[in-house]
């Protein structure tokens, strides 16, 4: 599509619903039928961008191959086995009382005991790095980008859960059931170490219940808060005393929960009218934990409209847009809704019908979020093909994935750490949502670390971390003719389009250096390619650095 | 806050060594170069005005050399500018401007206005970008530095940019461009010194507007707002703004873009910033062909840049002086190269060498410095005008005469010590004025016998200190230095074996103190 009819939002409305706007802008009538059009760079990029971290070029080209179906179920079926975990980058022998020497150097803390404050403090960084490690070696799927919007859904923070073992299962867990099954998910979640920890589920017992957890399981993670009516006070009292018994063991190498009968309620469990006036039967048996967890967690999925409307929005608002009309929710919500309620919870048919829909490529829907930091910073390594240190070489490459987890830590983005358990607000924030990554103080950042990418780099260990704009060039289709240059990279790393106009500017001013003929950036390349000295390279790496600083400082830049 | 204050308040005293550039420092018979340092950052109110000409401005039809008319005629029959219509200049009978620059030729009569003639480098590069990165780097053309010039002599004024900036001391651009670029010029060891300010308000839009507009879609609607966040946490942006706001009055340019430019550099400098590199620029100068019309040589795209570019400045001192800012600023040209001595086939010029710069302002040393370029009778396609002046020597002359650099300024900036030439006025700099009493007319250089078959004497007459001797050959390049060192005043003769030359056109150059005079010599069978 041209640029003219993507500004016009120039596409045929197909639906018979017509959009109440929301918002002063254009929105789209377009729902989830399968997007038939045009399969180019651009429908890649797009698609690629809001399920991975960036479109790097090699995965572009190797899309464009296949078709749109093809690509989908690609992304939603990955290929390769779990990661492989993190490894001690740390050396705290000197100064802690009981240092994890059980564990060598460059080798995995992940089975290893050691409940010291400072050991685990480091371990979490590690976690940390190696997550950021993992997103920027991600293979061809969406596997990394959905164990993240997990994370965000069911957050919960290091700064407070703060043990690094027990949250390498947490998201092995989130990363292991990425593509699976939401209730078993929610089940699975209910128990798991970290959420115990995070939201005190530990601390519920029959004596002293802790309402925390039954509260959010309700509000944030099934029914949200929007529903008329909806669960009650009567509601989280019920379910906290459905949720007593349970703890964690840190001194079992497998960092197990496990159950307590004695500090079980095991009275039954009276729920509102919201829920037809169930009872939960108390049990009092060693199983009694899981029995009525599963029948808690059955009856609120029995909530089967509320439960599927509030989990396809909160994916609906992390891989499309925040602002959902009438229109949307009627075209798009609700269809999504019943494939999650018809597939029984399973979460691929969901986000398979939503990525070939209609409404996931209409222009309108392209380039309006604005980068997260993560995205923006990951992203940008992989979209330049910023090369990283060898794997095998523990020091430097953890270094590295430091800088790129700091970047997205300083542009207020700390993986294991959102700002609270209901995510990142960025995602849930009426009226700004993604608007909120950028501001006063996160946009100049932004813009330092891009030319700082490009310009100098960031030196870590001995490696210096950085956006090597010539050998980029290279690999592009024509380097040698200043306009198709241009256009290939703004198509590349933009995801919104610069009018011919500016791009001439762009042109003249970097790739001729204020000249009037092609020519001279086209002989600049030539003999740069055919005898690359420190000279020739130069000539051409000076004005590249120029263009792609200026094209990263751009605001459209920021969009994704 | 003096510099040396800032260095001991802020900067702990091992770090004071990295400061120093690794190059070797050659000062010539000055203070020791570490005290000057300690007193190097120079409060001052001036400001200095880069003009880009970009492409190559053909030297020899912007400053005809009426001194060797029929030699000039003969090298460029189809684009030679008749001599009547020469613009004639106060003083000077030998040479005269283009009949384009009326304006400029106002300013020279009226003493704003100083032509530095034939200034180039040794070994004259011919690339466009090549020859644009060595001016704005000011390397050797055999080198290749990854900071501009302007840019390490503000990283030396202003230690430690960006981080802190700005600040109450510094609390505008240390830089500014006009455009959409920021430019090699400006670029310090850590950031560009300068920002450019086309793209980051509205009020620089005006100038060189290229924002497209938004469309009201969402991403319409989050780009709006990111820009909205850029303008708003733009640093500088509330001053410029601000400063541009206290002018609302300005004289009257002419319509044509570095006009435009320099129209916004005058109403900041009188709105109060502190800035004090600005940089402009105007392209086409690249005039390959069609560079006069056909039928008449004082027409063409060359007469109209000219024009545009002698307008422009004449309009900006007048504009200066109508604000009361005249005395404060001083502006100068360049381009990256001159052309060649022959025209082409297609009524134009390909890239050259040497050419020459102007330095306006009202407290510029009103003048010529430098003859006219030696003209051969019979000039080969590929022969150059030779240099007479280095153009780190004219930075060095400005950052010296204009912005009061001390020589380890001098030394951080340029890399080395260049020739100083007496381009400007401000009494604040205390250089006591280097004028050579020596008239052009004395012969300072010559050699016997000449012409020449394996070997020449050259004999050249210094006043003492600095004293060099190059030999250029015809297409400008430096082949050899045949002395460079400090010595006594007197009459030399010094012996140039030219056996393994080829035979032809040659120039010898002698360099002392602000002196230099280049002088032909042929070599033959």
């Amino acid at each position: 599509m041209d640029r003219r009819s993507f500004l016009l939002g120039g596409k045929e409305q197909k639906s018979s619903v017509i959009s109440n706007e929301v918002k002063k802008s254009v929105r789209t009538n377009s729902g989830v039928q399968p997007y038939t059009g045009p399969w180019t760079k651009k429908e890649v990029i797009h698609l690629l961008r809001r399920t991975m971290f960036g479109a790097k070029p090699a995965d572009v080209n190797y899309f464009l191959n296949k078709t749109l179906s093809q690509t989908v179920d690609e992304l939603l079926n990955p290929a390769s086995s779990l990661p492989a975990p993190p490894l001690k980058d740390y050396d705290t022998s000197g100064n802690v009382t009981t240092p994890d020497t059980d564990v060598t150097y460059g080798s995995t803390w992940i089975n290893s005991v050691n409940n010291d404050g400072t050991i685990q403090t480091r371990r979490i960084l590690s976690l940390k790095k190696w997550w950021v490690g993992l997103q920027l070696n991600q293979d061809r799927s969406i596997r990394e980008k959905m164990t993240l919007f997990w994370h965000h859904y069911f957050a919960t923070e290091l700064a407070e859960a703060s043990h690094a073992n027990f949250f390498y299962r947490h998201i092995t867990l989130l990363r292991t059931s990425a593509l699976g099954n939401i209730k078993k998910l929610v089940y699975d979640v209910t128990i798991d170490p970290t959420m115990l920890i995070y939201l005190n589920g530990r601390l519920n017992t029959k004596n002293a219940p802790d309402e925390n957890y039954a509260r959010e399981l309700q509000e944030l993670f099934t029914l949200g808060k929007e529903n008329i009516p909806n669960y009650t006070e009567q509601d989280v009292i019920a379910a906290a005393k459905i949720l007593t018994g349970w703890e964690v063991n840190p001194f079992d190498s497998s960092f197990p929960s496990f159950f307590t009968l004695n500090k079980h309620d095991t009275t039954n469990k009276q729920f509102s009218s919201f829920y037809n006036n169930t009872i939960i039967t108390g049990r009092n048996t060693a199983t009694a934990g899981t029995q009525e967890i599963n029948d808690l967690i059955n009856m609120i999925f029995s909530k089967s409209n509320e439960v599927s409307r509030h989990i396809v929005k909160r994916l609906y608002r992390f891989f499309v847009y925040s602002e959902m009309d009438a229109a949307t929710e009627i075209n798009v919500i609700e269809p999504l809704a019943q494939t999650l309620r018809n597939n029984n919870w399973e979460i691929k048919p969901v986000l398979s019908q939503l990525l070939k829909s209609e409404h996931f490529f209409d222009v309108l829907n392209r380039g309006a979020q604005i980068k997260a930091p993560l995205d923006f910073i990951v992203g940008m390594c992989r979209e330049w093909n910023v090369q990283f240190p060898p794997l095998n070489d523990t020091a430097q490459t953890y270094a590295a994935w430091n800088a790129v987890f700091n970047a997205a830590f300083i542009l207020q983005q700390n993986i294991g750490d959102p700002p609270s358990v209901a995510g990142w607000p960025a995602y849930y924030q009426v009226p700004q949502y993604y608007e909120l990554w950028v501001n006063a103080d996160t946009l100049p950042k932004r813009n330092q670390i891009s030319d700082i990418m490009i310009a100098v780099g960031f030196t870590q260990n001995n490696f210096k971390l950085m956006i090597n704009a010539v050998q980029y060039t290279s690999q592009l289709a024509n380097p040698t003719e200043p306009n198709a240059l241009i256009s290939e990279v703004c198509d590349s790393i933009l995801s919104f389009p610069l009018s011919d106009t500016v791009r001439a500017q762009l042109k003249k001013d970097y790739l001729l250096s204020g000249q009037e003929q092609d020519y001279y950036w086209s002989d600049a390349w030539q003999a740069y390619v055919a005898n690359p000295t420190s000279s020739n390279f130069n000539i051409v790496n000076t004005r590249l650095v120029g263009l792609y600083k200026y094209l990263m400082n751009l605001a459209e830049y920021q969009l994704g | 806050m003096k510099r040396k204050d800032f260095l001991k308040n802020t900067i702990p005293i091992a770090v004071i060594p990295s400061l120093l550039k690794p190059f070797s420092v050659r000062v010539f018979g000055d203070s020791p170069a570490l005290l000057d340092m300690l007193n190097a950052y120079v409060e001052t109110d001036k400001v200095l005005v880069l003009v880009q000409l970009n492409g190559g401005n053909d030297g020899l039809n912007t400053i005809i050399p009426i001194d060797q008319y029929s030699n000039y005629v003969n090298a460029r029959t189809n684009i030679a500018i008749p001599q009547n219509r020469v613009l004639s200049l106060t003083g000077i009978n030998n040479a005269g401007f283009h009949p384009s620059m009326t304006g400029m030729q106002q300013l020279y009569n009226e003493g704003q206005l100083r032509i530095v003639q034939s200034v180039g480098y040794p070994n004259p590069n011919f690339s466009h970008f090549r020859s644009t990165d060595i001016w704005m780097s000011a390397s050797d053309s055999d080198k290749v530095l990854t900071t501009g010039w302007a840019g390490r002599y503000l990283d030396d004024q202003y230690p430690g940019f960006p981080t802190g900036f700005p600040n109450t001391n510094a609390p505008d651009p240390l830089g500014i461009q006009i455009g959409s670029t920021t430019s090699l010029a400006t670029q310090g060891p850590s950031a560009n010194m300068a920002i450019s300010i086309s793209s980051t308000s509205n009020f620089y839009n005006l100038i060189n507007g290229v924002e497209d507009p938004v469309p009201k879609t969402p991403a319409g609607e989050a780009l709006q707002y990111v820009r909205l966040v850029a303008r708003q946490t733009n640093a500088y942006a509330t001053r410029i703004t601000d400063a541009a706001s206290k002018v609302p009055q300005q004289g009257t340019y002419p319509n044509n873009t570095l006009a435009d430019q320099l129209k916004i550099v005058a109403r900041l400098v009188k709105g109060g910033l502190k800035t004090r590199v600005y940089m402009v620029s105007m392209g086409g100068f690249d005039t390959h062909a069609s560079q006069t019309n056909t039928t008449d040589p004082l027409t063409g795209s060359h007469a109209n840049l000219l024009r545009r570019m002698s307008d422009a400045i004449k309009a900006f001192q007048d504009d200066l002086k109508g604000l009361g800012v005249a005395d404060r600023v001083i502006g100068m040209t360049f381009s990256e190269f001159g052309r060649r001595i022959r025209s082409n086939a297609s009524t134009g010029t390909d890239h050259g060498a040497a050419a020459p710069m102007f330095i306006f302002g009202s407290k510029v040393n009103p003048g010529m410095t430098g003859v006219n370029p030696i003209i051969p009778s019979n000039p080969l396609v590929n022969d150059n005008i030779p240099m007479q002046y280095d153009f780190r020597s004219v930075y060095a002359s400005l950052l010296k005469g204009w912005f009061c650099a001390d020589n380890m300024t001098l030394e951080n900036t340029l890399l080395k010590n260049f020739q100083q030439l007496d381009l400007c006025v401000n009494a604040n700099c205390a250089v006591t004025s280097v004028n050579d009493t020596r008239v052009s007319g004395i012969t300072l250089i010559s050699n016997y016998p000449n012409p020449f078959a394996d070997t020449t004497t050259i004999c050249f007459s210094t006043k003492g200190s600095h004293t060099m001797v190059q030999i250029m050959d015809a297409q400008g390049r430096v082949i050899k230095t045949l002395y460079d060192q400090i010595t006594a005043a007197g009459d030399y003769q010094i012996r140039f074996d030219a056996k393994v030359l080829p035979a032809g056109l040659y120039y010898m150059r002698f360099q002392n103190g602000v002196t230099q005079q280049v002088r032909p010599m042929i070599k033959v069978r």
